[in-house]
């Protein structure tokens, strides 16, 4: 049953990228960065379940949920401050560094 | 049914991992924001319950508590102070153009079924690998005495996602 888990985390990962590459909203971006925290968290605790070594698992995946939260709320500001300024969420509009 | 070892069950696996990827794939691909942000927590959802079969109850409930329910609600409040674009807006702009996400579910197919030839899936076998017991003391080992360096650490980045809460609700007050 390890292939399992080992086909949907790939195919997380695979959709994931995909969106993180094709797509120009910058929450979707958001989404996209989440669904391969997803999978990343499904890998280690499927790693921890096949070493017999949940409590060492399980305490990485409580830090990583901590540290995703906290990108997710400062990523969530700037995406804010991001529309105020340019009035879209595109990409695009936010190439020109200009100081 | 033995819904206590998911292993005894791979039809039972293969629908919760499957629920899983395809609430993930849905959040990427419904155009409505407010939509895939709630796909997104029942992606999480469902991780926590992959958590909770495999052994992990203590990061399941860290999962379905903080992931499913505080990002959702930070990807609702982002939604609400921005105003998304219209769906005649995005006809207009999407028309004449080929939507790229068409093939994302071809790709995820082609690459499954890839997969699952090459690993050789057998949904007849049943695993004899069960989950151990929840052992609370070896995780409060691993968290309080060899990742000691790690909380303050942690720590730290709680108070960075403070300022980051003030600074998100500060522009709406003052709009």
């Amino acid at each position: 049953m390890t292939a399992l888990f080992i086909i949907t985390i790939i195919l997380m990962f695979i959709t994931g990228f995909y969106c993180l590459i094709f797509s120009r909203n910058l929450i979707r971006l958001l989404i996209a960065l989440e669904v391969l925290t997803k999978g990343v968290t499904l890998l280690l605790i499927y790693a921890g379940f096949a070493n017999g070594d949940m409590a060492t698992a399980q305490s990485f995946v409580i830090t990583l949920i901590v540290i995703e939260v906290v990108i997710m709320v400062a990523a969530a500001g700037i995406v804010i401050g991001v529309f105020r300024h340019t009035g879209s969420l595109d990409v695009r509009n936010i190439r020109n560094l200009k100081g | 049914m033995d819904l206590s070892n998911i292993y005894s069950n791979p039809i039972l696996l293969l629908v919760i991992l499957a629920s899983l990827l395809g609430f993930g794939v849905m959040a990427v691909l419904i155009k409505n924001l407010l939509k895939a942000a709630i796909a997104l927590a029942a992606t999480s959802a469902m991780l926590a319950v992959v958590m909770f079969f495999l052994g992990a109850p203590i990061a399941a409930v860290f999962e379905l508590s903080v992931c499913a329910g505080l990002i959702t609600v930070i990807f609702i409040s982002a939604i609400s102070l921005i105003k998304p674009k219209s769906p005649e807006e995005i006809k207009s702009e999407t028309k004449g153009k080929i939507n790229k996400f068409i093939f994302l579910p071809i790709l995820l197919a082609i690459t499954g079924a890839i997969l699952w030839i090459f690993l050789g899936i057998d949904l007849t076998t049943v695993s004899t690998n069960a989950p151990q017991a929840f052992d609370f003391a070896a995780l409060k080992n691993v968290i309080w005495d060899t990742r000691q360096l790690d909380i303050v650490g942690q720590i730290i980045i709680i108070l960075t996602g403070v300022v980051g809460v003030v600074v998100l609700f500060k522009g709406s007050k003052s709009k």
